[in-house]
């Protein structure tokens, strides 16, 4: 049972593999070019697992930023975790002693596995916990030999999107109505062209947060 | 290496983002969750999916065709291939192939 539950999970989590590999190594090869050792990489891979915030971190490191723009960079980059945890709350409710891990490991990439649907406890651990392997083998690999590797991987980062695309598709096949996928997609393209690339993430949470609590007033139980 | 100006700014990073993992469950989940929560535990995935979309498309630009064919081809490729077939492993490395060959080949 346990086992074909780990299979499972590894089979879901062969996309998020690739995608993790591909821009751990892409972290892991900036690091080194800036001078820092493989440690920085393996402990930051491990310690802060967010993949567009260390990205951001090295700039902050370089660059020798202050630890209050260094905390507030994080805080906006990594604001949209919030909303995931809110949707995880029940999910996560009987998990017991594996609990805070499952509460630290979930990133965009785990939390659209394991949003989809009841499952066991053992596969949400499974997946947060492959999907954090793949990262620090990632983060590391880059580090230590990234600078030498000469296939063309341009555009392998991709495949990230294209598995949030296959979510999306999934959901807009099994969902009820589509209004709260619209609002995702209409609130994250208007604050797009209003805030632009770099700031957009935080507006667009306000925004369908504030649509899909209007909706729940306005139409009571009939909204959900 | 100085310690302070990499370890110190490390643990505040890993901080902040268990801080932010960790607030909804510490924040909103007493015995019994409230009926708000619940109601967006239900909706929130979907939005949230749709504005993941739009995040990892948004540094497409329209100024010129290879700013935004390789992402349109290959992403409308993903969806109508995983419409029909239902499996999502072969929608995702089919995509991405493509998108590898579109970006290193096609629209150089």
């Amino acid at each position: 049972m346990k086992n074909s539950i780990f299979k499972t999970a590894f089979r879901d989590t062969l996309p998020i593999m690739a995608g993790y590999l591909v821009l751990g190594m892409g972290f892991g090869i900036i690091m080194s070019s800036k001078g820092y050792s493989v440690w920085w990489s393996l402990i930051m891979s491990i310690t802060i697992y967010a993949g567009s915030m260390q990205y951001a971190a090295v700039g902050l490191l370089t660059g020798g930023a202050s630890y209050l723009t260094v905390a507030l960079t994080t805080l906006a980059v990594n604001a949209r975790h919030f909303f995931y945890g809110i949707t995880m709350i029940d999910k996560y409710k009987n998990t017991g002693l594996k609990k805070p891990y499952l509460m630290f490991a979930l990133t965009d990439e785990t939390y659209s596995l394991v949003c989809r649907g009841d499952k066991d406890k053992n596969y949400y651990f499974y997946v947060s916990l492959l999907d954090h392997s793949y990262w620090i083998t990632g983060c590391t690999l880059g580090a230590l030999i990234g600078s030498k590797l000469t296939i063309n991987t341009a555009g392998v980062d991709f495949s990230l999107t294209a598995l949030f695309i296959t979510v999306f598709c999934d959901q807009w096949i099994n969902g009820k109505d589509h209004f709260s996928a619209l609002t995702g997609v209409g609130s994250a393209v208007i604050c797009l062209l209003i805030f632009g690339s770099a700031d957009f993430l935080i507006p667009s949470m306000v925004l369908i947060a504030v649509i899909l609590l209007l909706r729940l007033f306005k139409e009571g139980k009939n909204a959900v | 290496m100085p310690y302070k100006e990499i370890i110190i700014p490390i643990m505040i990073m890993s901080a902040v983002t268990i801080f932010l993992r960790y607030a909804p469950f510490l924040l909103l989940s007493g015995k019994k969750t409230p009926k708000i929560i619940k109601y967006l535990g239900l909706v929130l995935p979907y939005a949230i999916m749709g504005m993941l979309v739009v995040y990892c498309l948004k540094d497409i630009s329209f100024t010129s065709v290879k700013g935004f064919m390789p992402e349109l081809i290959a992403g409308a490729a993903v969806a109508a291939s995983y419409i029909w077939k239902k499996n999502t492993l072969l929608s995702i490395v089919g995509g991405t192939i493509l998108y590898m060959i579109l970006v290193q080949f096609v629209f150089v």
